[in-house]
């Protein structure tokens, strides 16, 4: 059994007057110990919905429903009341964010926080608590610990902010980090350090991590098994090199055409993907990624596309993947799982505050064009 | 690069902001030197890339170029026409010529102005196009090349796509037939599928209507793939410039370096291979930068002799030009990497660092 089993989670948003939007929608996934597990997707695709719904962070607002499982170490923690979860979060499972601003508090010395987290999970008081926490600060790279605990948040730089929320998140030595986009908003040069920390974490401590970006090049560096999101569901699962060698989803395919690399050409034309996340197709109509799609067939429509698991432990969900050389398409097909919705749910992504503007769907757009 | 059509020369040019203090802010306490001494040249037709980390005055320099930010001192050569002496009225009429696009096409774009009015704007302010049919026409042409439809025209920018938007801004840049475009992170606000579109769309433009591009980005990738010349600036100056492709394949400058290697490529077998220059320490504040070459602070090749109080001035080495006294014995291999000593930087406005207060001005306040 793994650490954290997710099955089949969702979580909707009802609206009074509007029609229910499902932000996640049957999303599974595991992560075993000392195992780092990526969470890709374009914006709204739900990996920020995913992570809170599993930590109950969700805002508890009327018309929110979460449904499915996170089990982790044998307990639920969907079921668990709000005291267990809260020893749970910080003590076997912690979060870093992408703000670190925000979840620092402002008014409290760095200090202070680190060894409150501390005195409440592993009851270290006074002195010792003080040396662990400088201890901590020194771990993830923080010069001058000592002087750096008596400090405010805002004293600090993003990079370092970083640091010490991270430092706050290993204190209790959790066997389970989710990183929600941890260095989107750094510069390269610090993104680069503090992915270093955090392998260097997960190696020395055996800590199982969930990462969460839309970066493609973070994933090919950092994850053993990979989950690419796409309007609330997991389209595509597989370790990290078959997913970039040979991506069947077309969606993963799309994702891998449109990035530029580093180390390709001056001028080497990239292969976007048609229009935009807003215009998609409610899974329960057919397949989400549609309206989108150069590889759609007739059967991709009408119903949900079930989602295949193939021999070699991948899985993806699509009625005509991305072929692979050698390999015919009813051979490497080991179950089918049908891909239920519910009726009437529609993507978070497909009603923002205002109206798609590519409505409908046209015909398949072809390869080649760029609208 | 002499010899070739060069429609840009920038030489030393400074932008170095006053920081107030006092109860009025009446007092000059001393400058933020956001741009600091730089020279380049974008030759007619190509692509020109800028990168940089934050604050290291890559939209500082965009907008002095055209004359948005008024520069310290320095000039700056528009085909021939110096920019920097040249009165408003006759600079407004330049303006046509040269064109903006903003990295957040929501806050640049008007909200309560439809497409069309947006576009019409520029045509009113330069006076093109006769009458409104003529306007209209200009107007149509240009939606064609940046792939909006026509009924675009009546929409309002809340109603499209962050990709959409985007064409909506190259939309009223291109309307008045511009030569250059400086574009500031033009893509890195958009999901990477439309990214792509966005960036092709840019090179098509390109090629087909000739255009000159500043591209000002922090994506190393995308600038690499759009840019026929890369400059890299740290804290306001340039330490290299070569070709793209050559950037990437030799590297002289110990920054470029350890940028290049920071960059997440999406390739599992080349993260793996790859080694990381990790840079020790965060970025210094341009208002008080380090003395000597203001990498020495974090470079893992810096000397005992030199670094630490000579500024390196950009010479040539090979194809490339880089500002580091020792280029030749670091690509030799000659001198070797060693540790850095973190130093702390404070966050604008804290600790040692005194504040800044004169707030930038308004994108998308010209046309
Ligand atoms: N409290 C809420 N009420 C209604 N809709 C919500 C709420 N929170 C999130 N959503 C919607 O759920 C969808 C998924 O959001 P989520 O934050 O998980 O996206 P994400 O994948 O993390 O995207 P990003 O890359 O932009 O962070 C979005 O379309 C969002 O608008
Ligand atoms: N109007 C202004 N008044 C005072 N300081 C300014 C002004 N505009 C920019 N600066 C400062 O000048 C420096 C360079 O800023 P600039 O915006 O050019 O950087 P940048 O390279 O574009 O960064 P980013 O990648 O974050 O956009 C920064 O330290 C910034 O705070
Ligand atoms: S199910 Fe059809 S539309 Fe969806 S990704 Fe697969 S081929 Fe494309
Ligand atoms: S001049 Fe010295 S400090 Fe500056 S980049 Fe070269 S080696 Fe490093
Ligand atoms: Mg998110
Ligand atoms: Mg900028």
């Amino acid at each position: 059994m793994a650490l954290l089993e997710v099955d089949d989670l969702s979580v909707t948003f009802a609206r009074r007057g509007q029609r229910a939007v499902r932000a996640v929608d049957g999303v599974s996934f595991s992560v075993d110990a000392g195992e780092v597990v990526g969470l890709v997707g374009e914006s709204g695709c739900g990996k920020s919905v995913t992570s809170l719904a599993i930590m109950g962070l969700l805002p508890k607002q009327p018309g929110l429903r979460v449904g499915g499982k996170a089990v982790f170490d044998g307990s639920d923690l969907l079921q668990l009341d709000d005291r267990s979860r809260r020893d749970i979060r910080g003590r076997d499972i912690a979060m870093i964010f992408q703000d670190p601003l925000s979840s620092l508090n402002p008014v409290i010395p760095i200090g202070l926080q680190v060894t409150e987290v501390l005195t409440r999970h592993r009851g270290m008081r006074g002195d010792a608590a003080a040396k662990e926490a400088a201890q901590l600060l020194d771990r993830v790279g923080i010069p001058d610990p000592k002087r750096r605990l008596k400090e405010y948040p805002h004293q600090l730089s993003g990079g370092m902010r970083q640091r010490a929320l991270i430092a706050m998140a290993v204190a209790c030595q959790p066997r389970l980090l989710i990183a929600d986009e941890p260095t989107t908003a750094l510069d390269v040069t610090i993104q680069a350090q503090i992915l270093e920390l955090l392998k260097d974490l997960v190696r020395d401590s055996g800590t199982a991590l969930v990462m969460i970006t839309h970066d493609l090049g973070v994933v090919a560096g950092m994850c053993d098994s990979i989950n690419v999101l796409y309007g609330g569901r997991v389209v595509e699962t597989a370790r990290r090199r078959p997913l970039f060698r040979e991506p069947r989803h077309p969606y993963t395919v799309g994702l891998l055409g449109s990035v530029p690399r580093l180390d390709a050409g001056r001028g080497e034309r990239l292969n976007p993907i048609p229009g935009s996340v807003r215009d998609l197709l409610p899974w329960p109509d057919g397949c989400a990624f549609a309206p989108r799609c150069t590889r759609r067939v007739d059967a991709c429509v009408g119903e949900p596309p079930q989602l295949v698991l193939a021999h070699d432990g991948r899985s993806y969900r699509c009625v005509n993947p991305a072929p692979v050389p050698g390999l015919r398409p009813t051979e490497e097909i080991r179950e089918t799982v049908p891909g239920e919705a519910e009726p009437g749910t529609v993507p978070a992504q497909a009603v923002p505050g205002d109206a798609p503007a590519v409505p409908g769907l046209g015909p398949a757009p072809s390869e080649e064009e760029t609208p | 690069m002499t010899g070739t059509d060069v429609l840009v020369e920038v030489r030393d040019l400074k932008v170095h902001f006053p920081i107030k203090r006092g109860v009025l802010f009446d007092r000059t306490i001393g400058h933020v030197k956001a741009v600091d001494g730089v020279d380049l040249r974008i030759p007619r037709g190509q692509t020109y890339g800028l990168v940089g980390e934050s604050g290291c005055g890559k939209s500082t320099l965009g907008r002095a170029l055209l004359q948005l930010t008024p520069p310290t001192t320095g000039e700056v050569n528009f085909d021939g026409v110096e920019l920097t002496t040249l009165p408003a009225g006759k600079l407004r009429a330049m303006r046509r010529r040269m064109q903006m696009i903003f990295q957040d096409p929501m806050s640049s774009l008007d909200p309560r102005q439809n497409v069309e009015s947006i576009l019409t704007e520029g045509l009113h302010t330069h006076g093109i196009g006769g009458n409104r049919d003529e306007r209209r026409k200009i107007i149509a042409e240009t939606l064609d090349k940046v792939g909006l439809p026509r009924w675009a025209l009546s929409r309002y920018p809340h109603e499209f796509s962050g990709g959409q938007r985007q064409r909506i801004g190259i939309a009223r840049a291109l309307v008045l037939g511009p030569e250059l475009i400086v574009a500031d992170e033009p893509v890195s606000a958009l999901d990477v599928s439309i990214q792509a579109q966005v960036i092709n769309l840019l090179d098509e433009l390109q090629d087909s209507l000739g255009l000159t591009y500043l591209v000002i980005a922090h994506d190393l990738a995308v600038v690499r793939h759009i840019s026929d010349i890369v400059g890299v600036m740290y804290l306001g100056g340039l330490v290299e410039e070569a070709p793209s492709d050559r950037l990437y394949t030799e590297p002289l400058h110990p920054y470029t370096r350890a940028l290049m290697s920071a960059v997440p490529v999406p390739d599992p077998d080349v993260e793996d291979r790859r080694e990381r220059i990790l840079l020790a320490g965060d970025l210094p504040s341009p208002a008080n930068p380090p003395s000597g070459c203001r990498f020495h602070t974090r470079c893992p090749w810096a000397q005992p002799t030199r670094c630490a109080d000579e500024r390196p001035v950009l010479r040539e080495v090979g194809e490339s030009r880089v500002a580091c006294h020792f280029a030749e014995q670091i690509a030799s291999g000659e001198l070797r990497p060693h540790q850095v000593q973190v130093q702390i930087v404070r966050p604008e406005g804290e600790g040692e660092e005194p504040d800044v207060v004169s707030a930038p001005s308004e994108p998308g306040s010209f046309v």
